[in-house]
């Protein structure tokens, strides 16, 4: 190509406290370009696309758009000069309408006042031209994710971004809403529309980008083509070693019934009906993984199983116990292992010692405390021992679990949980926000955990995770289980379309 | 929901007006009148809660606030022999009291109740401080009927026949509720308030945007101030705003963060003390004052109750805005 490039990323360097967050990165972008950020959380895609934006300033280096040296000063001029953003966590109030989110800050106005009539008409026009169906009125919280983020790429469009950066936008979408985004995003190539792609996900680089690069500890590592790598290239050079990308497991032998459900019901958090009479066996040495989009009722599910929420159930019998009514602290005691989905919030203290959150649920054990006195000696070696297992980095286990990275907290919790030697095992997101050599050993973890003869119910959102580490598939949907798969016969493509609430069109049995 | 009960009490309570005029034309008068008057400073001090809120900003220090520019509207014009500039001083403390603030909360990040009760305690000591006894107004401050309009029965003495003041709430209230809801500025600070992420990625800079907020509301407080000490008491004395500051707050949140809103809620709570006060005055009901006095704050632990977790506030009020 020898057009002059829209966007030049020469040397960018960009510090933290404590950390160099990006080091010399260098990127070209040309028209009608789609450039892929691969890199492991933490290796410094978003830093860069942020300096990109103007939500940060580089301390060395310089950014040229369009062949003119830029300083920006913030989102406003980056906008101006035609970078859009798709955020991964979106940027929009959930309380406005469609169109209100997109001209907020560019508002078509007469006077001072909003034209709502005028910016409505162009969002139609906006979401017809590119085929991105919106309706301008609709307020944004009451939409579904995929739809939340049509309205996340209207706005950049909206504000004419001939260069638009997509965090991670594929994350929270299904197989089907994946695949159309990827081909929305090809339709912007070709209308002569840079984009820059971040993600993790192999698959959907080598599907769509025309160049890649990656990226690790803040450096690019190294600029490819799909043409010229694979998976297992590109995994060796976000992690710097050689990567398993699928896990290895012999086939389960299920044994007797670590968890026994029938018509469990829970509310969400605005009291509407979340999960509505599921039926669930668990049988000790099996995964059964529940495949599903967000917001289906996996959530609640598992907060009803651990005690958590209140739920009301037919019967709920864990390990022989009857856990209906029973408090965490009880359900704990039925030699139940929980991985929480949103691990700062329910499974960590962020600010205590990685020493007194590996005990956070069992400090009150014999071996942990005496009369009410805490044996800290026994937490200790107990950490020491802990840490070393399950590779937590960490410079002390005196160190608050809060400044160590995604990778290393989801460890303190697998470690804390797995150490207990649950016989049931709720792992809930499990690899959420955690690099690509870490979700390795967790998943092996997991396996581990399943031969010693613990029963495992995985959610999660990565449909790669539960086809990889399942020996049964459940499918979630509107707070339902919709269809149960054999792994060895699960589809993507029919599971894709079970959790965006399809009907089984494909039988599944013989 | 909501909006119905809300608007058949309203039905109820116009009934009850109509139903008193045709029985005692002058006493149903004085009685609105006095809710008025009453409701006029909760009703500004409401909007300053208001604006602040509606950015993002918690400020409970709208007491300290009122009783500063109160106390200067009145030094000011005790001092100037004017009105006029008594009313600007007022304005100006209000201001520079809301840009304190502002400071704080806003610039500083602080903890936004730690920053609004040190504006109340610095009101607070100060006012005692520099109070000094004897001091009188040069005049008291006009009254303004306005042509026409003020012949009309029982809503032209009521409505039409007030000072400056009274005509400026309801004119604030008005033009609040338009600015909030149809404007670039009330776009813009909603979204401040709500998801402040979202509106510095569409290139909206929320600290500047709740800095001049909050300064502003400040001015608002300053007409509050005056009007208390100017036209409501024609006097200043040591913590005379009497906790209106919080009770405007309790009158934001029954009014669901709306102008108009707020503006009912204000008049309702100014006619129940209205009401109160003249069934004691008439003896109707043997009630020592003691438990009159008592009405407005017993009042809004009522309100507050009725509403608690009905109303959603701007969901990123009282948290300092931090990138990322």
């Amino acid at each position: 190509m020898t057009k002059q490039p829209v966007l030049e990323v020469i040397g960018l360097t960009k510090r933290f406290p404590g950390v160099i967050a990006n080091q010399d990165v260098s990127l070209t972008i040309h028209e009608g370009e789609i450039v892929a950020l691969l890199g492991e959380n933490g290796a410094g895609k978003s830093t860069l696309v942020k300096m990109i934006y103007g939500l940060y300033r580089p301390d060395e280096g310089e950014i040229k758009i369009k062949g003119e040296k830029v300083r920006l000063s913030g989102p406003r001029e980056a906008i101006r000069r035609g970078v859009g953003m798709v955020h991964q966590h979106f940027q929009l109030v959930p309380v406005f309408t469609v169109a209100e989110n997109i001209i907020l800050g560019d508002e078509p106005r007469k006077l001072s006042f909003i034209e709502m009539r005028k910016a409505i008409r162009e969002v139609n026009e906006l979401s017809k031209k590119y085929g991105l169906a919106v309706d301008a009125k609709a307020i944004v919280q009451d939409l579904p994710v995929g739809a939340q983020q049509r309205v996340e790429i209207l706005k950049a469009l909206y504000r004419h971004a001939d260069i638009l950066i997509m965090d991670e936008p594929t994350a929270v979408l299904t197989p089907q809403e994946t695949d159309e985004l990827l081909q929305v995003m090809k339709g912007f190539a070709a209308n002569g529309v840079a984009v820059i792609f971040i993600t993790h996900k192999l698959r959907e680089v080598l599907a769509i980008a025309d160049k890649i690069e990656v990226l690790r500890g803040g450096k690019v590592v190294g600029t490819t083509t799909p043409a010229e790598s694979d998976q297992g290239k590109l995994a060796q050079m976000m992690v710097g070693r050689s990567v398993l990308l699928s896990v290895d497991k012999t086939p389960a032998k299920p044994k007797e019934k670590v968890l026994e459900l029938v018509g469990l019901s829970a509310k969400n958090d605005i009291g509407l009906p979340a999960v509505r009479g599921v039926d669930l066996i668990v049988r000790a040495g099996e995964i059964v993984g529940i495949a599903g989009v967000e917001g289906n009722g996996q959530r609640e599910l598992v907060e009803a199983l651990t005690g958590l929420r209140k739920s009301t159930a037919t019967s709920m019998v864990i390990n022989n116990y009857n856990a209906i009514g029973a408090s965490p602290h009880k359900i704990h005691g039925f030699k139940v292992g929980h991985i929480p989905e949103d691990r700062e919030k329910d499974g960590l203290v962020g600010p205590y010692s990685i020493a007194d959150n590996m005990v956070l649920n069992r400090f009150d054990e014999p071996q942990f405390s005496k009369r009410g006195i805490r044996n800290m000696d026994a937490v200790n070696s107990q950490t020491t021992r802990l840490v070393a297992e399950f590779d937590v980095r960490t410079p002390s286990i005196k160190t608050s679990v809060e400044s160590l990275s995604g990778g290393n907290k989801q460890k303190v919790v697998i470690a804390r949980e797995l150490s207990a030697e649950p016989t049931f095992l709720i792992a809930s997101q499990p690899t959420r926000g955690v690099d690509v050599g870490s979700i390795e050993f967790i998943h092996s973890q997991i396996v581990a955990a399943r031969d010693k003869g613990a029963g495992v119910l995985l959610v999660s959102a990565e449909l790669d995770e539960i086809l990889s580490l399942s020996d049964r598939i459940l499918v979630m949907y509107d707070g339902q289980i919709v269809a149960e798969l054999d792994s060895e016969n699960a589809d993507r493509v029919e599971i894709g379309r079970l959790m965006a609430g399809g009907n089984s069109s494909v039988s599944n049995h013989e | 929901m909501r909006a119905r009960w809300a608007w058949s009490l309203t039905a109820i309570i116009l009934v009850g007006i109509m139903f008193s005029y045709t029985q005692d034309e002058i006493k149903t008068t004085s009685v609105l009148s006095f809710s008025l008057r009453y409701a006029v400073p909760l009703i500004i001090a409401a909007m300053v809660g208001l604006v602040c809120e509606r950015s993002g900003v918690i400020n409970i220090g709208i007491e300290g606030q009122l009783l500063m520019s109160a106390f200067a509207g009145f030094f000011g014009a005790a001092l100037t022999g004017s009105l006029i500039l008594g009313t600007l001083f007022g304005i100006g403390t209000g201001l520079i009291m809301g840009a304190l603030f502002a400071v704080g909360a806003v610039s500083w990040k602080m903890d936004q109740i730690i920053a609004g009760t040190i504006i109340n305690i610095i009101a607070t000591g100060l006012t005692s401080f520099f109070y000094v006894q004897g001091q009188v107004l040069p005049a008291n401050t006009p009254i303004v009927a306005i042509p026409i309009l003020k012949d009309l029965p029982l809503v032209g003495p009521v409505l039409f026949n007030n000072g400056l003041f009274t005509y400026a709430a309801i004119l604030i209230v008005i033009i609040l509720q338009i600015m909030l809801f149809f404007t670039i500025w009330g776009l813009r600070t909603r979204a401040v308030g709500e998801k402040p992420s979202a509106a510095e990625t569409s290139g909206i800079n929320v600290q500047r945007t709740r800095f001049i907020n909050v300064t502003l509301a400040g001015g608002l407080a300053g007409i509050a101030g005056a009007y208390l000490s100017l036209e409501a008491a024609g006097t200043f004395e040591r913590g005379f705003t009497a906790g209106r500051g919080f009770t405007a707050l309790a009158i934001m949140i029954f009014g669901a963060w709306n102008p108009m809103g707020a503006f009912a809620a204000a008049l309702f709570f100014g006619l129940t003390q209205g009401v109160a006060s003249q069934l004691q005055a008439d003896e109707v009901v043997a009630i020592p004052p003691q438990f009159i006095n008592m009405l407005p704050y017993v009042m809004t632990i009522i309100l507050l109750a009725l509403v608690a977790g009905r109303v959603r506030p701007p969901a990123a009020v009282g948290k300092p805005y931090e990138k990322d």
